[in-house]
């Protein structure tokens, strides 16, 4: 398993990141953790011809909260969103997502702005970052740009992001005091990547669902809102027998993924099945 | 005197393995060494049109390149296959050449097209992207039975319908007319799917060609270094076996897999000589994947009869098994030898008849993985009982009890003479089972599996019982079968002159743990301490000859070649004793590391018997010096172990994903000279068992193309899929060899694939299921509980 040759640059910071991957053009790929890129690259799927480290800049590696809005730097490892207490208390399912990608050696590696960046439908972030109703901060020469995750995800394995921009933040509003959020998962038993992944938020007020957000990963080729099921649930009584009729709804519409580990019936199953698992976990 | 021999000795060999400080033939390194990466076809049936190798000549650091062209102008024979198998006619089976690089025609996915040599491996990488070959693709088949069908695509010219060879053993008639005459016949249909061996470290080759002495050496990670010699040697290159040394140093697992001789080890050792260099090739895991034979393959129809009572009168079987493209080293041995005269299991099962057919595909090639035939064997039997006693309403440990054969010694009991040409050692069998109910709890599961039932849950349990033929084998017997080489064992036992003591064994170790096993026999042999021997294997310049380790064989065989030689010494010992001590040889006995005169406190000890030996000055006149004894051990029958496996297993019911809760292993392997290492085979063998009922499987596209060839998407057992194993044992001596030994390394492997098939079937029989095709995807096991018109509960 050996790459093609490549050019190593190592950025000390963003602005030093975009000059490199200005200079370099076309044929530079960002590398922050690599878990994806790498084996790509060794199995010849990838051959760029310049590499930009951008495991060591600082600046981007930070999470935070500001006022009402939760901040994960692009840079920030899987370890590091699992175990930083502002994402357990102000947004649990990231935090519950993080612990749940791959090994030790993978979370302690891997970073967000990696797993967005790379777009992979299987990623698990996606689901839990659009219920969250997300943002992705991107910067380029021209400076910076805010969009929403749902608008940045375009498919499989691609992004509204320019060749000459990178992945700087994510960020969120802190979820409500009165919410409760998941992520579940089924697993890919190999890969150990999600085969379905579903996130939900949700606020229960006197009995009734005042608020519900669900989201999936890995069912079709981008992450998505499941609205319908999200309306089934707004203003009605907080039972099973709401969640139920709700999650029939999970995967109307939309074109899923079909693979040998799941078919694209067997995978809009789990979905309904992990969508009522996140769902009672949280009403 | 035992001191070691029964107790769990911590293994000497794993203070280098743990420290990192282990040596495998890829960390060799030798002066002026070149690299070597091998172009393979992307394609697994095509016609090469041409091969231009000009640019990656031209390439800085490229040494030389080889083709499928250059090869054949060398007149290098092919690698050769090992056991020869008949046509139910007589006529010798199909045996297609098997170059070491294709020159007109890639058959499957990963021939070898090319080598390229080169001063590092990433140029060697980067130049075979720019050999431009032209192929024209062709339509190729996978599938076993769809390969024997009529238009399929063919692989060989001169094999018709990809029939590489028929076969049967046992009494057709006979089982036809016990199968008219049953009252219940039970039938299956089975795919015993193709898995990947996936040893650990992946093969790795370095030919080092000495033009001064005209010598070649070939370090390879192998299981059986003078077997490669003997084939690579005798077979393919036409080199002088004194000139050529083969060494296997530290290797990481085999599986089966690291048995065969592979064209790459050839082809180094061929092209060093060729450049005047050092060359090495290592694989990598894409390359083991495409390359590495595979194991199982078998598209299987089985019947079983049972009469009134629940006695089984009669088992039919039809199998196709895959052999892939060429006949690997003992391919054809592992679905009739080692397949076909196995279906006795351990019952007595009157009329046995299988009817084989091997077909040629265009894949890797199929050969022996961990149990080798013997796994599909139980496979098929325990599916088959499990599911007669579901249908005609028996419990299925009764059932097979009812039916196993009484217990006999092999000493004063003759061994059980079977169906299927082989003669059972010793056994007995009921223990077993009852032993493993015993630790599983099993009438407290089923009250378990009520109340789990009626919470929604659904608990499964599954039995499996099998036997095993190890210690292969005798070689006149193997002979007779079509095996082209002899399967003894050799050792030589050197007493250094302190009385330390090195042991040679052509036994290879690569997980077993034979640097261990071995020293704990030899130590109680001579009532040393396990600190004063040393064992030695993987060299055919250390070790006079060996056949290596495969088939449960080290200990049974290889560990009989060294009590041979022990006993030698110990003999001659006793003569040197008897001189110092003054007294006549008879007058002596030799006890915990010391010659005694009976019934007095006069002794001497193996040190200053040792020492004498090679300082001879006060010595019989009529003995030679030295303390140095050779043996070759030839067994007189296979061994077989037996045992029971139980599974219990939940089943999620919203998505089918299978959880394995408890494995209870019960098995007798004849005495136990570690129990450590020895529950540690069982753990390792039970865990690919699981993997093949849960997990593992190659896929192929329509193409014959490898669809899942890494651990991205090739399902691997890991340690939180597996529950804590629950080991136990009985005791029956092999009655034949001197350590009364049987063989551990393949039972966990046999026995644990169809328990946990059982045991799905088991937690679903509210879902009439009868049968699920491994593996047991949550997919699979979804799809069944809601299939049969039970809708989805």
């Amino acid at each position: 398993m050996i790459t093609t040759a490549f050019s190593y640059h190592k950025a000390g910071t963003v602005a030093d990141a975009l000059k490199l991957l200005a200079e370099c053009g076309d044929d530079a790929k960002i590398l922050a953790g690599g878990h994806s890129l790498i084996p790509a690259m060794k199995l010849r799927l990838n051959q760029p011809e310049h590499l930009i480290d951008i495991s060591g800049i600082s600046e981007i590696r930070y999470i935070r909260c500001e006022g009402n809005s939760l901040r994960v730097g692009a840079g920030a490892t899987h370890a590091d969103i699992a175990n930083s207490s502002d994402v357990q208390s102000h947004m649990p399912m990231l935090a519950e997502t993080a612990a749940l990608i791959g090994d030790p050696a993978v979370r302690n590696k891997g970073t967000m702005g990696g797993v967005l960046a790379h777009a992979d439908p299987a990623a698990d972030y996606p689901a839990a970052l659009l219920a969250a109703d997300a943002e992705v901060v991107v910067q380029g020469p021209g400076g910076e740009r805010i969009i929403a995750l749902e608008n940045f995800l375009l498919g499989l394995f691609d992004t509204d992001l320019a060749e000459n921009e990178i992945i700087v933040e994510v960020r969120m509003n802190i979820s409500p005091s009165n919410a409760k959020s998941t992520y579940q998962k089924f697993m890919q038993p190999a890969s150990r990547y999600a085969i379905v992944g579903c996130a939900a938020m949700v606020t229960v007020d006197q009995g009734r669902i005042s608020d519900a957000k669900v989201a999936f990963s890995s069912v079709a080729e981008k992450a998505f809102r499941a609205r319908e099921v999200e309306n089934a649930l707004k203003g009605q009584e907080a039972s099973e027998a709401t969640i139920k009729a709700a999650v029939k709804n999970a995967v109307n519409g939309v074109e899923v993924l079909s693979d040998h580990f799941a078919s694209s019936e067997y995978r809009g199953h789990l979905a309904k099945v992990y969508a009522e698992r996140a769902l009672k976990a949280v009403i | 005197m035992a001191n070691y021999i029964g107790k769990p000795v911590k293994r000497v060999e794993d203070k280098r393995f743990i420290t990192g400080k282990g040596k495998y033939t890829d960390d060799i390194v030798l002066p002026n060494m070149s690299y070597a990466y091998i172009l393979r076809s992307p394609y697994a049936h095509a016609t090469i049109n041409s091969v231009d190798i000009s640019a990656a000549q031209a390439m800085d650091g490229v040494v030389a390149i080889f083709t499928g062209a250059d090869i054949a102008e060398a007149g290098i024979s092919g690698v050769p296959c090992g056991w020869q198998v008949n046509f139910k006619n007589g006529d010798t089976m199909k045996e297609p050449p098997h170059p070491l690089l294709v020159k007109d025609k890639s058959l499957h996915v990963g021939d070898g097209v090319a080598v390229v040599i080169a001063e590092s491996k990433e140029i060697a990488r980067d130049a075979a992207d720019l050999i431009e070959v032209e192929y024209d693709e062709h339509d190729a088949v996978s599938n076993p039975a769809d390969a024997l069908k009529d238009g399929a695509p063919l692989v060989h010219a001169d094999a018709p319908g990809n029939l590489a060879f028929d076969w049967e053993i046992g009494d057709k008639d006979k089982t036809d007319a016990a199968m008219a005459a049953a009252h219940h016949i039970t039938k299956l249909e089975f795919v015993n799917q193709r898995v990947v061996p996936n040893a650990i470290e992946p093969r790795a080759a370095i030919g080092d060609y000495d033009g001064s002495r005209d010598h070649y050496t070939l370090y390879t990670s192998s299981q059986n270094p003078h077997l490669i010699r003997l084939l690579m040697c005798a077979f393919v290159l036409g080199l002088p076996e004194h000139k050529v040394r083969v060494v296997s140093p530290d290797v990481g697992g085999g599986f089966g897999s690291k048995i065969f001789h592979y064209a790459e080890e050839a082809l180094v050792t061929w092209a060093s000589k060729q450049i005047g260099r050092p060359v090495k090739w290592t694989a990598d895991r894409s390359e083991a994947f495409l390359t590495d034979a595979h194991g199982r393959d078998h598209v299987t129809t089985a019947e079983l009869g049972l009469d009134t009572e629940g006695n089984f009168v009669g088992l039919r079987v039809n199998t196709v098994a895959n052999m892939g493209a060429y006949l690997s080293t003992f391919a054809p041995a592992v679905p009739t030898y080692l397949h076909g005269t196995l279906l006795q299991g351990l019952y007595t099962t009157p009329a046995i008849h299988i009817d084989l057919k091997a077909a040629f595909t265009h894949t890797n090639a199929v050969d022996a993985y961990r149990g080798a035939g013997r796994p599909e064997a139980t496979f098929l039997l325990e599916r088959l009982v499990e599911t007669a006693a579901i249908e005609i309403g028996m419990d299925p440990a009764e059932l097979r009890i009812k039916n196993f054969i009484p217990p006999f010694d092999g000493v004063e009991e003759p061994g059980y003479q079977t169906q299927v040409a082989l003669q059972y050692d010793s056994g007995n069998y009921e223990p077993v089972v009852r032993k493993a109910m015993e630790m599983v709890g099993y009438d407290d599961f089923r009250r378990e599996q009520a109340a789990a039932k009626a919470e929604g849950r659904l608990l499964g349990i599954g039995f499996s019982t099998y036997i095993e033929a190890c210690g292969i084998a005798p070689s006149a017997v193997v002979g007779a079968l079509g095996a082209r080489a002899g399967l003894f064992e050799s050792s030589q036992v050197r007493v250094q002159p302190t009385g330390k003591v090195s042991v040679y064994t052509g036994s290879h170790s690569h997980g077993q743990g034979h640097e261990t096993t071995f020293a704990q026999v030899v130590a109680d042999q001579f009532g040393i301490a396990l600190e004063d021997v040393d064992i030695v294997h993987g060299d055919s310049d250390a070790v006079a000859f060996g056949m290596g380790t495969y088939g449960s064989r080290s200990l049974a065989v290889g560990g009989s070649a060294i009590v041979k030689s022990c006993q030698k010494v110990i003999e001659k010992g006793a003569k040197i004793a008897a001189h110092l001590l003054e007294v006549s040889e008879e007058d002596l006995e030799f006890a915990g590391g010391s010659w005694t005169v009976k019934g007095t406190d006069k002794s001497v000890g193996f040190g200053d018997v040792a020492l004498t030996a090679y300082v001879p000055h006060n010595y019989p006149e009529d003995i030679e010096p030295g303390l140095d004894f050779s043996s070759f051990y030839d067994p007189k029958n296979f061994t077989y172990p037996f045992g029971c496996h139980i599974c219990v297993v939940e089943i999620d019911p919203d998505t089918g994903k299978v959880d394995v809760k408890r494995f209870v292993a019960v098995d007798d392997v004849g005495n136990i000279i570690n129990p450590m290492i020895v529950e540690g085979q069982i753990h390792g063998g039970v865990a690919q068992g699981i993997g093949q009922a849960l997990f593992e499987e190659v896929l192929y596209d329509d193409n014959a193309s490898l669809l899942n060839g890494s651990y991205m998407d090739y399902t691997m057992p890991r340690a939180d899929d597996l529950p804590m194993f629950e080991v136990g044992n009985t005791v029956t001596p092999c009655p034949h060899n001197p350590l009364g030994v049987k063989g551990a390394g393949e039972a966990g492997c046999i026995a644990a694939t169809p328990a946990v098939v059982n045991a799905v079937v088991d937690a679903l029989k509210d879902y009439n299921v009868k049968d699920i095709r491994m593996p047991m995807t949550p997919e699979r096991v979804w799809r069944a509980m809601h299939s049969n018109g039970n809708g989805h509960h």
